[in-house]
């Protein structure tokens, strides 16, 4: 641990020597739970302006900032003479120029009862590609809804990509509520038909909060002006919320392989972040996709060694014996273990600017695995409004198709909504570099690996030196002895009955014959007698020998 | 199921995105300017390769008008930790007697510090360069991705970056262009003074309360570190006791009147501070789009 220990202060306790570095990974520690969310909706829903005003409330903004602000308004505020708070959000200067979100702003702030990180993403259709990527590490979305407008085709849009990359939980925050008097009727109606049109969302929860984000209505605390409103102004709701994928166990563990750390002979360590499940010192584990067998010896964590990592964590871990992986693989338990696939089943979210056909070729990367990929089939395109399938030759930019994509090698793939590491890839086309869609993998169902798969995975040389090995033992072991010893014993009674033989007055031919026929021939009858003579017994039976 | 505290979240995040630069890119190279956000970078890139060392050199752009005690420090690290570090210093500048009080801050800032890293870069063949930028630092900032793809001139584009879905970014780039990555995009000041705490990081002193000689200055605290300096009638340098929330080129650089002598004490400070820890930077007032026009120059 000493580069370890040297990057440390003096008084610090050094990795290495700690005796139970697993005891730190326990502690929640000083941080508050975090929630990341995002806020989404139409053009001109106020998105900008309500994170501008949680940040203000909840006492982000600091004053020398406040000072830029003022200066901002002025220039280019939509809001007269008052801070106009979307300026604090929308960082770049063609942003502010417009008046629009272009990208996908995170925003850090934290209220004694939580921490947040927000992707305020941009409302433009044409900007949907960064929409998706703030929805893509989310827990929560709040989609905005314009009182005045209800339901528009962006909210359809973002509610659906919100349900496609998996967020659960949505807040529909109906904004612009002063410019329709506070009025309840409006604000039910909105509700009614939200709930109908996400009735297929797959969302675990949807509530729904009267706001005003420019005058600061229910969002920091309950307004006077929607006295039938009964539930929590937006950031007292979103302190409280709990986030149900955290309290998830995944069966089964996997760790895409993203560097191998080889500093010297004596240490060769495959380095990532564990993408699901819990890992320990001792498990058996398969590496996919060549599918060869090992076991787990060390797992080495930020805070120094450890015997088991989860979910999140970055670490090193050693195999027991010398077995080989590369970046990209997938170290994975035996039960629950990513598929292995060469042909892929997927939804696409296609950001490129020129549509996509079938044929075309692009570069995958999936968790640290690249593959070259060519879409074969596309099935069909999803129609936004009626979320209906539609046949369709191409997908524009922005569209949302199934396909099927048919790899140059095969990957460890888990289903999209069962691990989003080893099921979201992105492809990437190979002139431009662009990323050109975001992909979910549908259809896989975990594998269960049992030990006779392994030993018929395994390449050739290395089941020879397998064989070699259980039948003549390891270089130095007590098996190698022995059966070096039976082999000279061998050598010598053969060579005495060739002696014998020729003594006899027979021919030298006859003599090498009946020497090396005895050399052969007697170990396979001793053996064939032993066989003969063995009890069947469970311990007897191979590993490989189907159970 | 190990529950991981926010810092133990950030921690793995960063170590990941560390390591993804090193095995999908020729020729990294981490931008080390001595602060305490490049003090965090180092200690998670020692991490991320330990029980090895990281596979990058250390570069410091010096625009010959640091903190002297921060040069001191720089060397200390890179010694301590058997590190090699590069100092490039843009010599057609000192040439042409670019500073900070003759030049102005922009101009100053233009030619030592983003035409100096934009030679280091191309002197030596960097393709990708780790920087401790974090979103939460400025408003141009926060749009920026963590691969940020630069030119080959080093431009950035705001209107045409690459999403970067999940944890997946695309490292992929055309031979000339490059990528400044930024490994803690997602930190917050308050994280990092949290984590240095955590973790015993040692830090430049600058960033803890002392008596140091400072004169009043166009509304800030500026610190005589030496005789280039020159007086304007009228100043007169006086010691008060000050610390730094960030550092910088030290006639760039304002000072703080504090007591917080601790890390204790500037974890405080900074929960009931009102004001950024950017308000002490000269460089960033030029007007609100500056910092997003001096990173399309090619600036970090």
């Amino acid at each position: 641990m000493g580069a370890l220990a040297e990057t440390r202060g003096a008084p610090a306790p050094v990795g290495a020597q700690r005796p139970a570095n697993d005891e730190g990974q326990n502690v929640e520690g000083s941080a508050r739970a975090l929630l990341r969310f995002i806020t989404c909706g139409s053009v001109d829903d106020g998105k900008s302006t309500l994170i501008g005003r949680i940040l203000y409330e909840a006492g982000a903004v600091f004053d020398d900032q406040l000072g830029a602000l003022e200066a901002d308004s002025r220039k280019f505020g939509t809001q007269g003479a008052a801070p106009d708070f979307a300026l604090l959000v929308d960082g770049l200067v063609a942003e502010r120029e417009q008046g629009i979100t272009i990208d996908v702003a995170y925003r850090y702030f934290s209220t004694e009862a939580r921490s947040f990180i927000v992707a305020d993403t941009p409302g433009h259709e044409q900007y949907t590609r960064n929409m998706a990527t703030g929805a893509s590490t989310a827990d929560l979305a709040i989609i905005l809804v314009d009182a005045r407008k209800g339901l528009l085709p962006q909210t359809r849009r973002h509610s659906f990509i919100v349900s496609l990359v998996g967020v659960r939980q949505i807040v529909v925050a109906v904004n612009k509520m002063d410019l329709v008097g506070y009025d309840e009727a409006v604000f039910r109606q909105i509700e009614h038909d939200y709930r109908a049109m996400a009735a297929g969302l797959g969302f675990s929860s949807i509530d729904f909060i009267p706001v005003s984000a420019r005058d600061g209505e229910n969002v920091t605390q309950a307004s006077r002006l929607t006295p039938w409103y009964r539930g929590s102004a937006l950031l007292p709701f979103l302190e409280a919320v709990t986030i149900a994928a955290e309290a998830r166990e995944e069966a089964g563990f996997a760790l895409p392989v993203q560097w191998v750390n080889r500093p010297d002979l004596d240490f060769r360590g495959y380095a990532g972040m564990v993408a699901q499940g819990r890992l320990r010192v001792g498990d058996g584990v398969a590496i996919l996709p060549s599918g060869r067998r090992s076991s787990i010896a060390r797992v080495l964590a930020p805070s120094g060694e450890v015997s088991q990592a989860s979910a999140g964590q970055s670490v090193t871990i050693t195999f027991a014996d010398e077995v080989d992986a590369s970046r990209g693989d997938v170290i994975a338990s035996l039960a629950d273990a990513p598929s292995v696939r060469q042909e892929l089943q997927a939804r696409l979210l296609w950001t490129g600017e020129a549509a996509l056909r079938e044929g075309a070729e692009f570069i995958l990367k999936l968790a640290t695995a690249t593959a070259n990929a060519s879409v074969t089939q596309l099935q069909h395109r999803l129609d936004v409004e009626s979320f209906a399938e539609v046949p369709a030759d191409s997908l524009p930019m922005n569209a949302i198709g199934q396909v099927t994509l048919r790899l140059d090698r095969p990957l460890a793939v888990h289903d999209y909504s069962r691990n989003r590491e080893l099921g979201g890839f992105i492809l990437i086309e190979r002139l431009s570099n662009q990323t050109v869609a975001f992909g979910f993998v549908e259809g896989v169902q975990p594998a269960r690996l049992g030990a006779r798969t392994a030993e018929q995975e395994l390449s050739l040389p290395l089941r020879l030196r397998r064989a070699m090995a259980s039948g003549v033992g390891r270089p130095g072991s007590a098996q190698r002895r022995a059966f070096a010893s039976g082999l000279s014993w061998r050598a010598g009674s053969s060579l005495a009955l060739a002696g014998a033989t020729i003594a006899l007055g027979a021919s030298g031919g006859l003599a090498a014959t009946l020497a090396v026929g005895d050399f052969v021939l007697r170990p396979l009858a001793h053996r064939a007698h032993k066989r003969l003579w063995r009890r069947p017994g469970a311990g007897d039976l191979q590993d490989g020998a189907g159970i | 199921m190990i529950q991981l505290s926010h810092l133990q979240k950030l921690e793995a995040e960063a170590i990941f995105i560390i390591r993804e630069v090193a095995a999908t890119c020729e020729k990294p190279v981490l931008l080390y300017s001595i602060g305490k956000d490049s003090a965090v970078l180092l200690h998670l890139a020692m991490k991320a390769f330990h029980p090895g060392k990281p596979p990058f050199p250390l570069l410091h752009v010096d625009t010959t008008w640091k903190f002297r005690e921060m040069i001191a420090f720089r060397d200390e690290t890179a010694r301590r930790l058997g590190l090699d570090l590069i100092v490039h210093i843009n010599e057609e500048g000192v040439r042409a007697g670019v500073n900070p009080f003759g030049s102005g801050s922009r101009l100053h800032t233009d030619v030592m510090k983003t035409q100096g890293l934009k030679q280091a870069l191309d002197k030596y063949g960097f393709d990708a360069a780790f920087g401790g930028a974090r979103r939460d630092e400025e408003k141009s900032r926060a749009k920026e991705r963590v691969f940020s793809l630069r030119s080959a001139e080093h431009r950035w584009d705001p209107k045409n970056q690459r999403p970067e879905p999940w944890r997946l970014f695309n490292t992929r780039k055309a031979t000339g262009e490059s990528f400044r990555v930024f490994p803690l995009s997602n930190w917050t000041e308050k994280d990092v003074w949290d984590y240095i705490a955590l973790e015993n990081i040692p830090v430049v002193p600058l960033y803890f309360a002392a008596k140091r000689p400072v004169v009043r200055r166009g509304g800030a605290w500026i610190m005589r570190d030496d005789e280039r300096m020159a007086l304007l009638p009228g100043e007169v340098v006086e010691s008060k006791l000050v610390r730094f929330r960030t550092l910088g080129c030290y006639p760039l650089t304002g000072a703080v009147e504090s007591e917080a002598a601790s890390l204790t004490d500037i974890i405080a400070e900074m929960r009931s501070s009102r004001s950024s820890e950017r308000e002490g930077r000269v460089i960033d007032h030029d007007g609100s789009g500056s910092m997003e026009q001096k990173k399309q120059e090619g600036y970090f």
